[in-house]
C-alpha cells in the first residue's frame, strides 16, 4: 500500500535555484539595512569624537539650516512642477492627436534622461544670467512679499533658480506617472460624459481628474523624493550659506543637505566627515518617509480603484 | 442640418477654426510690435523675450476666452481656455528641453576633438588635455556595476515573480520601490562607510563608485525585469511543466529567453541612468588628473565629476576650463542618447511578435 503513495521528487537544481532567487530578493532588504546600519555606525563619531569647529553649536544646530534648504528647495520645485506636470499629462493624453502625443512623450522622457550634472551647468552658465532680470523686476516691484524682499542677488544663484532647475528635473518623471494614471481612466466614464454633452474639459473634470487624484498625489510625493535628494544641480547652483532664509532672490541661501555634503566631503577630514555622513543619514530619513508614504498612497489606490 | 440643430438647440454658434490660430498670430505679432517700439525709443529697457512670449500669450487667452463667451457661451469659452493652459504647460516644458541640447552641442562642440578623446589631464594647466582618463573611468565602474547589478536583479525578479509568495516577497516588493527612491548621494556614502573598515578613513577607490552605482542600479533592473517576466503568458510555462520539464529549467530555458529583449532595454535605460550620476562618484572614487586603470586602488577620475570639476575648479585659463566642462557635458548626454536609442532598437525588433 505505502508504495503507491507519490512523493513529490526535490530536484536539486530546483532547490538551488529557488534559493539563488529567494537570496536574491532579500539582499534588497538586507542591502537597505546594511545602508542604514552603515551610516548610523560611521556618524557615531561624529558625537561621540572631538568637538568639530563647523558644528560647535551640537549637531542639530548644524544641520537645521540645510533640513530647511532641503526642505524649502524641494517645496519650491513641486509648487512649480505639480501644474506643469498636470498640465503635461493631460496635454499627451487627452489634448495632442496620438501619434505627435507619442513623439512628445519620447521628448519629455528625454529630459529624464539627461545627467544631473549637465543641468548644473545648464542652470549656472544659461539659466541663471537668463533669469537675473526677472529677479531683478520681481525685487523691484514685489519686493513687499518677504520672498522676493532683501538684497537681490547680481548672479541670480539664488534660492528660486534652484527650485526651476529642480522642478525642469522632476517634471518628466511626475509627468510620465500622471500621464499613466490618466490614460487609465475608465473609457466608460469618459464617454457617458461626453455623452452627455460635456465640453472635453468639463470630461476631464467630471472623469478624469477625480479618477487621478491619488495617482497626481503619489507623483508629487515621488518628485518630492527626487528633488531632496537632487545634489549636483544645487552644489552647482546655489550660492550657499549655513543659515534660515525664506527669501528666494538674494545671494545668502540656506543650503540643502546633498549640495552641502558634495562641497564639504572631498575635501573633509577626520571625524567631520563623520559629521557629513551623519547629516546624510538625516536625508535618507527623510526621502525614506516621504518615499513609503508615496508608496502606500500607490498600494492604497491599486487596493480600492476600479481600473484593476 | 444637424450641426444646424445642435447649434440652434444650445441658441449658440461655434467659432469658425480659423479664428483661434488667426487669433495666436496676431497677439504675438502685436506684442513682438510693442516690444520693439518701447525698445526703440529707450536706449535702457533691452528687448525681452519673455514680455514678448508673455503678453502675446496672455491677451490671446483673454480675448479669445472673452469672444467664445460671447458667441459660444460660458462653457465652451472655459473648454478653449483650459486648452490654452494646458497646451501652454506643455510648451513650457519643452523650452528647457531645447535651450539644453543648443547649448551642449554648441558649447561643446568647441572642444569635442581628436586630442579630448586621446589625452587626460596630467601636467595640462590651461588649454588642451582631454577626458581620456574620464572616459576610462566612466566605463570601468559603470560596467562592474553593471556585473553586480545584472544578475541580482533579474534574480531577485525571478524570485519576486516566479517564486515569491507571502511576508517576505511583499516587503521586498515595497522595498525595491522605497529603494529607487535612496538619494544618490547616500548610496555614496553608504560605499564609503563601507570601504572605510577595509581600508581606513579617506578611502577613494573606483570599485567603490561601483558599489554605490549598483545600489541605485539593481532596483531599476529589478522592476525592468519584473514588468516583463509579468507578461511572459502563463501557457508557455504551464506547457513546460507538461513536458516534465523542472522549474528552474522552465524559468531558464523558456521564460527567460522570451522576456529577453525587454531585460536588455530595461538594463540599457538603467545603465543610462546610473552612467551620469555624479555626487557618489565625487565622494567616493575621487578625482585625479591622471589615467588610473585599476579600480581596486586610488582615486579614479569619471565623465560626470570630470564635467563638475572642470566647472568647480577652474584654473587661471578660465574659458579652457569651461570649454573641457561642456564637451564633457556633450559627450555624456552622447552617451545616455545612444543607450536609450538602444534601449528602443532592442525593444522594437527583438520583442517577440505577439
Amino acid at each position: 500500500m505505502s508504495e503507491t503513495k507519490t512523493k513529490t521528487v526535490r530536484r536539486l537544481g530546483d532547490v538551488v535555484f529557488a534559493n539563488l532567487a529567494f537570496f536574491a530578493g532579500v539582499s534588497i532588504l538586507a542591502t537597505l539595512a546594511t545602508v542604514a546600519a552603515f551610516l548610523f555606525v560611521q556618524s557615531v563619531p561624529a558625537f561621540t569624537g572631538p568637538e568639530i569647529e563647523a558644528s560647535k553649536d551640537g549637531f542639530w544646530a548644524y544641520v537645521l539650516p540645510y533640513v530647511f534648504g532641503t526642505v524649502y528647495a524641494s517645496v519650491i520645485a513641486l509648487l512649480i512642477a505639480t501644474p506643469l506636470a498636470i498640465g503635461i499629462a493631460l496635454y499627451i493624453s487627452h489634448f495632442a492627436n496620438r501619434r505627435f502625443a507619442q513623439l512628445l512623450g519620447y521628448s519629455v522622457d528625454l529630459l529624464a534622461a539627461i545627467p544631473s550634472v549637465v543641468y548644473g551647468l545648464w542652470g549656472i552658465l544659461v539659466l541663471a544670467p537668463f533669469l537675473n532680470p526677472t529677479f531683478m523686476w520681481l525685487n523691484e516691484n514685489l519686493g513687499w512679499i518677504p520672498f522676493f524682499s532683501g538684497q537681490v542677488s547680481a548672479t541670480g544663484r539664488t534660492m528660486l533658480t534652484v527650485g526651476i532647475v529642480l522642478a525642469i528635473m522632476v517634471l518628466p518623471i511626475m509627468a510620465a506617472l500622471i500621464r499613466e494614471v490618466f490614460l487609465q481612466t475608465p473609457r466608460l466614464h469618459e464617454e457617458a460624459a461626453l455623452a452627455l454633452g460635456a465640453t472635453r474639459w468639463e470630461m476631464i473634470k467630471m472623469a478624469v481628474l477625480p479618477f487621478g487624484r491619488t495617482g497626481i498625489i503619489s507623483a508629487a510625493m515621488l518628485g518630492l523624493g527626487r528633488a531632496l535628494g537632487e545634489t549636483m544641480a544645487v552644489a552647482m547652483v546655489l550660492s550657499p550659506a549655513a543659515v534660515i532664509n525664506f527669501a528666494v532672490l538674494t545671494s545668502s541661501n540656506s543650503n540643502t543637505i546633498a549640495a552641502n555634503i558634495a562641497l564639504q566631503f572631498p575635501e573633509a577630514g577626520g571625524n567631520y566627515t563623520n559629521l557629513l555622513i551623519a547629516t546624510g543619514l538625516v536625508l535618507f530619513a527623510i526621502t525614506m518617509v516621504v518615499n513609503m508614504i508615496a508608496r502606500w498612497i500607490i498600494s492604497r489606490r491599486a487596493e480600492f480603484s476600479g481600473a484593476n | 442640418m444637424s450641426t444646424q440643430l445642435t447649434s440652434s438647440f444650445q441658441g449658440t454658434t461655434d467659432l469658425p477654426k480659423w479664428v483661434s490660430p488667426a487669433m495666436l498670430l496676431a497677439f504675438f505679432l502685436g506684442s513682438f510690435t510693442m516690444q520693439v517700439l518701447a525698445t526703440a525709443g529707450n536706449a535702457q529697457q533691452e528687448f525681452n523675450l519673455i514680455a514678448v512670449a508673455f503678453f502675446g500669450l496672455a491677451g490671446y487667452a483673454v480675448a479669445l476666452y472673452l469672444l467664445s463667451r460671447a458667441i459660444e457661451g460660458r462653457r465652451k469659452a472655459t473648454d478653449r481656455l483650459v486648452t490654452i493652459l494646458v497646451s501652454t504647460a506643455f510648451a513650457l516644458a519643452l523650452i528647457p528641453l531645447v535651450s539644453l541640447a543648443y547649448t551642449v552641442v554648441v558649447n561643446g562642440a568647441a572642444r569635442f576633438d581628436a586630442e579630448f578623446f586621446t589625452f587626460s589631464m596630467r601636467n595640462i594647466v590651461g588649454e588642451g588635455g582631454g577626458a581620456l582618463h574620464a572616459i576610462v573611468g566612466t566605463l570601468e565602474i559603470t560596467g562592474i556595476a553593471t556585473a553586480i547589478s545584472i544578475p541580482v536583479g533579474i534574480m531577485a525578479a525571478i524570485y519576486l515573480v516566479e517564486y515569491g509568495r507571502g511576508t517576505i516577497a511583499r516587503l521586498v516588493t515595497f522595498f525595491v520601490d522605497v529603494m529607487t527612491g535612496v538619494p544618490s548621494i547616500v548610496a555614496g556614502l553608504f560605499a564609503y562607510a563601507l570601504f572605510v573598515i577595509f581600508f581606513g578613513p579617506g578611502v577613494r577607490m573606483g570599485l567603490g563608485g561601483a558599489i554605490a552605482l549598483s545600489v541605485l542600479m539593481i532596483p531599476v533592473v529589478i522592476r525592468a525585469t519584473e514588468e516583463m517576466l509579468k507578461i511572459v503568458p502563463n501557457e508557455l510555462r504551464e506547457a513546460a511543466y507538461a513536458l516534465g520539464v523542472p522549474k528552474w529549467l522552465t524559468v531558464i530555458k523558456v521564460v527567460l529567453p522570451t522576456a529577453l529583449a525587454g531585460i536588455a532595454t530595461g538594463v540599457m535605460i538603467a545603465i543610462a541612468r546610473v552612467i551620469g550620476e555624479t555626487a557618489p562618484l565625487l565622494l567616493i572614487a575621487g578625482f585625479t588628473a591622471s589615467m588610473n586603470y585599476n579600480p581596486f586602488d586610488e582615486r579614479m577620475m569619471t565623465l560626470p565629476v570630470f564635467v563638475y570639476t572642470s566647472y568647480a575648479n577652474q584654473g587661471v585659463d578660465m574659458q579652457a576650463y569651461v570649454d573641457r566642462a561642456w564637451a564633457g557635458a556633450l559627450t555624456l548626454m552622447l552617451i545616455v542618447m545612444l543607450l536609450n536609442l538602444v534601449a528602443r532598437l532592442i525593444s522594437k525588433y527583438f520583442s517577440p511578435k505577439g
